[in-house]
């Protein structure tokens, strides 16, 4: 059987690399089947899992969002390590920018909404690919 | 000459010291392999990241991004990654001096400098330098994450799209072996050319949303994981450095304990040999 070879990397670890049969994952505009033989891609993903066939065998695989680009006879992930949001990044700006005016490490100890919200999203998808995986 | 107990007293505390020291050495050994591994295991994502963007570079796009272009320098910003905690030679020296060095010389041409701190030695370090601090983060750990990071690179990045920065350079202590460590002033942004510009794609990638909006993503994290990895090789330097440090300490003080020693014994056969005439004097006396 035709096969293509997958890697799925973060910046802190590489997490998977294999041939594989085909892949399944959900794209910033919709879900995404990929076999062996398709057309260059580019595309944002979002938070959830890939799912995988490996030798026949089905594997998951949860991320936090990241890049998908596809050649015919290569897929790369580059995963997040986290889920990422503009607003989130900005807050982690305005963090370091306060650490330096006050050269003390300051976390504030308010509820963030957004933070939650996307902790929440984050939880939900795991939660999702362990209730399949029990399947 | 100093008295026997004074001595003894002496060598214990060094002996204590020494202990200590051992310890560090040890600990710091045992750490290098893990930091080691997590060097090795970022490569791949920034390389990864690198061929995408060279693909989008060299393809049929018309957008250039503002992070490849080159533009007049007025102001340049320097990320410096140094460690949390001392105790592991000249390293953080090194580094320093290196920055120092290359802020002199840009501000001969009439450069403006401002800085990014990551680890509380360089955050210190740069309060008292002078010039701008735009962002400052410490206290990493033994396992920095990328979210670390972020950030700090986003307010470099802010910072150089609204043109208050003009060139973003990355400074860290580059690993090259257990015993070899080197600062090293890397170009960040723009980026620089790759040399194989002769590499010509004809075919180009469906882009889902679109390109530009991918290829900042990307660039961002092209960044991100780039400072990330300066942080992590710099732990691993650390470690090296550490490991060095303490080795040569725990040398230096089995070398002051032999030599204490050595006097230590020519000091108490001083005083039997001070004490046996004393007491053969005494007799003849009688």
């Amino acid at each position: 059987m035709a096969t293509v070879h997958l890697s799925v990397v973060s910046a802190e670890e590489a997490i998977f690399t294999g041939d594989v049969e085909a892949i399944q994952v959900t794209g910033s505009e919709g879900e995404l089947g990929i076999h062996p033989g398709h057309a260059p891609l580019l595309t944002a993903i979002r938070p959830g899992m890939v799912r995988l066939v490996q030798d026949g065998k089905e594997d998951f695989i949860y991320i936090a969002g990241g890049t998908l680009e596809i050649q015919p006879h290569a897929v790369t992930v580059l995963a997040d390590t986290a889920i990422r949001a503009a607003d989130l990044d900005e807050q982690g700006a305005e963090e370091a920018r306060r650490n330096a005016e006050e050269q003390i490490a300051n976390p504030s100890g308010d509820f963030d909404h957004k933070a939650a919200a996307l902790q929440l999203e984050e939880a939900l998808a795991q939660l999702k690919l362990i209730q399949q995986l029990r399947k | 000459m100093a008295s026997g107990k004074e001595i003894k007293g002496k060598i214990g505390s060094i002996q204590n010291t020494q202990k200590i020291t051992s310890a560090m050495e040890m600990m710091a050994a045992s750490k290098i392999k893990k930091a080691q591994d997590r060097m090795a295991s970022g490569r791949p994502y920034a390389q990864n990241m690198l061929k995408v963007i060279g693909h989008i570079a060299n393809g049929n796009l018309e957008y250039r991004h503002p992070y490849m272009e080159e533009r007049e320098v007025k102001r340049v910003g320097y990320i410096v990654v140094s460690t949390d905690r001392g105790l592991c030679g000249g390293l953080n020296s090194n580094l320093f001096k290196k920055v120092a060095k290359d802020v002199e010389k840009q501000r001969a041409e009439g450069v403006e400098v401002a800085f990014a701190a990551i680890g509380s030695k360089a955050v210190g370090f740069f309060s008292r330098f002078g010039g701008s601090v735009l962002a400052a983060e410490s206290g990493l750990g033994d396992k920095p994450s990328v979210n670390d990071v972020v950030g700090v690179v986003r307010t470099m990045l802010n910072a150089y799209d609204n043109g208050e920065l003009d060139r973003i350079y990355l400074v860290f202590n580059h690993f090259v072996s257990t015993m070899a460590q080197e600062p090293v002033i890397n170009q960040l942004l723009p980026l620089p050319k790759s040399e194989n510009e002769n590499v010509q794609h004809r075919w180009d990638y469906i882009y889902e949303p679109d390109p530009k909006e991918l290829l900042e993503t990307l660039m961002v994290r092209y960044i991100e994981s780039q400072v990330y990895q300066g942080v992590v090789e710099n732990a691993a330097s650390e470690q090296a450095a550490r490991m060095v440090a303490m080795k040569a300490a725990t040398d230096n003080a089995g070398n002051l304990i032999d030599e204490l020693q050595l006097v230590y014994n020519k000091a108490r056969q001083a005083a039997i040999t001070q004490e046996i005439s004393e007491i053969v004097g005494g007799a003849a006396a009688v």
